[in-house]
C-alpha cells in the first residue's frame, strides 16, 4: 500500500519555487494542498467517479517537471490541428515558451493575454479578483492539485464589447523529459460583457512517454459575450489526463465547448457550467474515440440557476478493442430557474464486443415550468448500410471505416472554426480509414 | 452470363426461395413480376450476396464463376449491381465521396489507377445528365433526406457511374411520377450494351413500356410460376395473378 498522497507530494510541494508569490497566492496554494491532502485521491465509492479508476494516478507519485528539451515550432504545429497562422502559446512540460509563442496579433486586436507568471506581477489585483474563484477547489481533489501545483498558465483577459475574429490557440505539449511528471497547467479568461473570443486547447505528446496531466480552466463567460472553448485531448496513449473547466454565465451569454479525445491511458474531462444569467445558453458537444485499453470519461455538469436559460449537449464515442468509455451528464434545475430547456444526448457506437460504455444522466430539477430531455444510445454499425456500401464495390474494411466516420459527422460539425473542423475531420477520418483523402 | 439453378434460400428458419432457376444471357431484359410477399426481393438480394438470406439449395453462376462463393464488394466489382427496393440512408458520408469510393474500388479492382476527386467531378458532370439530377445532391448524405423518387434516381445514378454487367432494378419505378420515369428508364436503355443484362422487377406494366423486357418470369411462393414474352405482362395487367397462384 502506497503512503497517503499527503505524505508523498509535500516534498515536490517543498519544492516549487514560491519566492515570487504574492501572500495571497501563498495562502491560497496552501489551503488547496490541506485540501488535497485531505480528500486524497477520489475512489470508485465517490458518486461522481463511480465508473473511473483513478488507481494508476493515484499508485504512482508523479515529479514536478523541472526541464524541457527544445521542440521546435515545425515538430509542434505537426502534432496539432487548426490554422498554424493561428496566434498561440505554447507550453512543454507545463512551461510557457515565448520563443515558441506568437501573441502579437492577439495583443494588437486588444486581448490582454499574459502567462500566469506575468500577471501575476503586472495585474495582481485582476489575478487576485479571478484566479480561484471559478475554479474551487473544495470537495474536488484534482482541482485542489492543481491550484496547490499550477506553477505557469495562462490569463485571457477579453475587454468589453470586443470583436475577435482570431482564435487563441494554447499548446500544451509533453516531451521526452515529462516522463514520470505531473504537469497542472492554469487557464484563466475573462470575457468581459458583449465580447466575443475563440480558444483552443491541444494537448499533444511528442513521445510516447509516461505522464499526468491535470490541467484546470476557469472561464468567465459576461453578459451578451460568446465564447468557444475547444479542448483537443491527443496525449500520449501512455499518460493519464484530468482536465476540468469550470465556466459562470451571465445574461445572454453563450459558452460553447468542444472536447476531442482520443489520447492518454486514462482520461477524464469535466465540463462544468452555471448559468446565472437569465436566457443565457449552453452548448457541450465531445467526441470521444478510444481503443486498446484506453478509458475516456466525460462528466459534465450544467447548473440551470437563472430562468429561461438553455443547454444543448451532444456527446458521441467510438469504442473499440478494449476501451471503456464514459459519460455522466449531470443537469441540475434550481427552482429559480423556470423556463429551462434542457436537451442532452450521448451517442456511443462500439465496434468490438470486448469495448464497453458507462452512461449516466442525471437530471435534479427542482423548479416546475422546464423542458429537459436526455437520450443515450449504444450501437453497432448498421448491417444493412454496410451491405449497401459492400454491395457498390467498397470492400469491408473502408465500408466500417466509412460509417464509422459518419457516425461522428454530425458532432464534428458544431465546430465552428473551419480549420479545426477541417483538421479534426481529417484525423478522425484518418484514424478509421488509414487514408488520407477525404 | 447468369445462370440460376434450382435456388433454395431462408431467412433464418423461413424458407423463401423454394428452387428458382433462371437463366439470362447478355444483351437480355427480364422482368421479373408477382405478387406482394412472393421473393422478389430476396431473390435480387441474394444475387446481390445479402448476408441475411442463406442459401440452402441450388447455385448460381454468373459470367461462368460460382457467385456464391463471392464476397458482395467482390460481386459487385465484378458487375453486378442492384437498384434496391428500399435504398439506405447514410448520414455523414456525401453521395460524391460515396459515388468516388464505389467508382475507384472497381478501377483498382481492375488493376486501373484511381481518379482523382477533379477528374471524379468532370465524370459526374455527365453522369448526372443521365438521370437528370441537381448536382447540389452530390453534397448530400447518401440518400439522407431524399424523396422517394430522390432515392431511386440515386440509385440509377450509382448505376450509370459503376456500369455493370449485369443490373438488377428492384421496384426502381415504385414512388416515380411520370416524369421521372420516363427520365430513369430511359437511363437504364442508355445504359443499355450488348454485353450487359438488365433484371426489372415490377408491379407495373407501365415501366415496361419503356424498358421493354424480352421474357416476363412470374414468381410466386418462392417459385417461378410462369415464363413467358413481353405479353405475359399485358395479360397479367389485365387478369391479375389469381390464375397463375390459384384460388388460395
Ligand atoms: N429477414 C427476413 N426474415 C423473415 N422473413 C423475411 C425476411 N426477409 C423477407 N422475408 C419474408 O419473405 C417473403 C418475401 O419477401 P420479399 O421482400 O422477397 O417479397 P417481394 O416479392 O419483394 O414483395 P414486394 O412485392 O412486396 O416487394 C415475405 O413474406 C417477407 O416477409
Ligand atoms: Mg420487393
Amino acid at each position: 500500500m502506497n503512503a497517503p498522497a499527503a505524505t508523498r507530494y509535500a516534498e515536490a510541494f517543498g519544492q516549487l519555487d514560491t519566492a515570487a508569490a504574492p501572500p495571497w497566492l501563498a495562502a491560497l496554494r496552501t489551503a488547496a494542498l490541506a485540501e488535497f491532502n485531505a480528500l486524497g485521491f477520489p475512489t470508485t465509492r465517490n458518486e461522481d467517479w463511480h465508473f473511473t479508476s483513478v488507481t494508476p494516478i493515484a499508485d504512482r507519485t508523479f515529479r514536478n517537471a523541472t526541464s524541457t528539451g527544445a521542440p521546435t515550432a515545425a515538430e509542434i504545429l505537426a502534432l496539432t490541428v487548426g490554422d498554424a497562422s493561428w496566434p498561440r502559446a505554447v507550453f512543454v512540460n507545463g512551461q510557457c515558451d515565448p520563443t515558441l509563442s506568437t501573441l502579437g496579433a492577439l495583443t494588437t486586436a486588444g486581448v490582454r493575454v499574459s502567462t500566469l507568471t506575468a500577471a501575476i506581477k503586472d495585474t495582481p489585483e485582476f489575478v487576485a479578483d479571478h484566479l480561484g474563484k471559478l475554479a474551487t477547489f473544495s470537495a474536488q481533489a484534482f482541482t485542489a492539485f492543481n491550484t496547490a501545483f499550477a506553477q505557469d498558465g495562462l490569463v485571457v483577459h477579453v475587454p468589453r464589447s470586443l470583436v475577435v475574429d482570431l482564435p487563441l490557440h494554447i499548446i500544451h505539449v509533453a516531451d521526452a523529459q515529462a516522463a514520470g511528471c505531473m504537469l497542472h497547467p492554469r487557464l484563466l479568461v475573462v470575457a468581459e460583457p458583449l465580447s466575443q473570443f475563440n480558444i483552443v486547447e491541444s494537448f499533444v505528446s511528442l513521445n510516447g512517454t509516461e505522464y499526468f496531466t491535470n490541467a484546470v480552466a476557469e472561464i468567465s463567460v459576461g453578459d451578451g459575450a460568446r465564447l468557444h472553448h475547444h479542448k483537443v485531448q491527443r496525449e500520449s496513449t501512455e499518460a493519464f489526463h484530468v482536465g476540468t473547466v469550470q465556466v459562470s454565465q451571465g445574461r445572454n451569454s453563450l459558452f460553447h465547448s468542444f472536447s476531442y479525445a482520443s489520447g492518454a491511458a486514462l482520461s477524464r474531462t469535466n465540463i462544468y457550467t452555471r448559468l446565472l444569467g437569465e436566457a443565457a445558453e449552453t452548448r457541450l458537444n465531445g467526441l470521444y474515440l478510444v481503443d486498446g485499453t484506453q478509458h475516456a470519461d466525460h462528466q459534465t455538469w450544467v447548473e440551470h440557476i437563472a430562468p429561461s436559460c438553455a443547454s444543448r449537449e451532444l456527446y458521441k464515442g467510438i469504442l473499440d478493442g478494449h476501451a471503456h468509455g464514459v459519460f455522466n451528464g449531470k443537469v441540475f434545475v434550481d427552482p429559480e430557474a423556470q423556463k429551462t430547456d434542457g436537451k442532452q444526448s450521448n451517442h456511443v457506437l462500439l465496434l468490438s464486443p470486448t469495448a464497453r460504455v458507462d452512461a449516466k444522466p442525471q437530471l435534479e430539477i427542482f423548479a416546475d415550468d422546464v423542458k429537459c430531455t436526455h437520450g443515450s444510445t449504444v450501437g453497432r454499425l448498421d448491417e444493412l448500410a454496410l451491405f449497401y456500401m459492400k454491395s457498390r464495390g467498397i470492400g469491408d474494411e473502408n465500408s466500417r471505416a466509412l460509417l464509422t466516420y459518419a457516425f461522428a459527422a454530425d458532432v464534428l460539425e458544431t465546430v465552428e472554426l473551419d480549420a479545426l473542423r477541417n483538421g479534426l475531420e481529417r484525423i478522425a477520418f484518418e484514424r478509421f480509414t488509414h487514408s488520407t483523402q477525404l | 452470363m447468369l445462370t440460376i439453378d434450382n435456388l433454395h434460400a431462408n431467412a433464418g428458419d423461413k424458407a423463401i426461395l423454394k428452387g428458382i432457376s433462371l437463366t439470362v444471357n447478355a444483351g437480355e431484359v427480364h422482368a421479373i413480376m408477382g405478387p406482394n410477399g412472393s421473393g422478389k426481393s430476396t431473390l435480387a438480394q441474394v444475387i446481390a450476396g445479402h448476408p441475411g438470406f442463406e442459401v440452402t439449395k441450388g447455385s448460381i453462376t454468373y459470367v461462368g464463376q460460382d457467385l456464391l462463393e463471392m464476397d458482395p464488394e467482390v460481386r459487385a466489382q465484378q458487375g453486378v449491381f442492384l437498384a434496391f427496393q428500399y435504398p439506405v440512408e447514410i448520414p455523414g458520408v456525401t453521395n460524391a465521396y460515396f459515388l468516388r469510393s464505389a467508382y475507384n474500388e472497381l478501377r483498382k479492382a481492375h488493376g486501373k489507377e484511381e481518379m482523382d476527386p477533379m477528374e471524379f467531378l468532370d465524370l459526374m458532370e455527365q453522369k448526372l445528365k443521365v438521370v437528370d439530377m441537381d448536382p447540389a445532391m452530390l453534397q448530400r448524405s447518401v440518400n439522407a433526406g431524399f424523396s422517394g423518387g430522390e432515392k431511386k434516381r440515386n440509385e440509377i445514378l450509382q448505376m450509370a457511374v459503376l456500369e455493370p454487367k449485369l443490373a438488377i432494378l428492384d421496384e426502381t419505378d415504385s414512388g416515380l411520377d411520370i416524369d421521372a420515369l420516363r427520365v430513369v428508364a430511359g437511363g437504364v436503355n442508355a445504359l443499355k450494351r450488348p454485353d450487359n443484362a438488365t433484371i426489372v422487377v415490377t408491379h407495373y406494366q407501365r415501366l415496361l413500356n419503356h424498358i421493354v423486357p424480352d421474357f416476363v418470369h412470374v414468381l410466386a411462393g418462392g417459385k417461378i410460376v410462369k415464363s413467358g414474352g413481353k405479353e405475359l405482362a399485358l395479360e397479367l395487367e389485365a387478369k391479375g395473378y389469381d390464375w397463375l397462384v390459384g384460388t388460395a
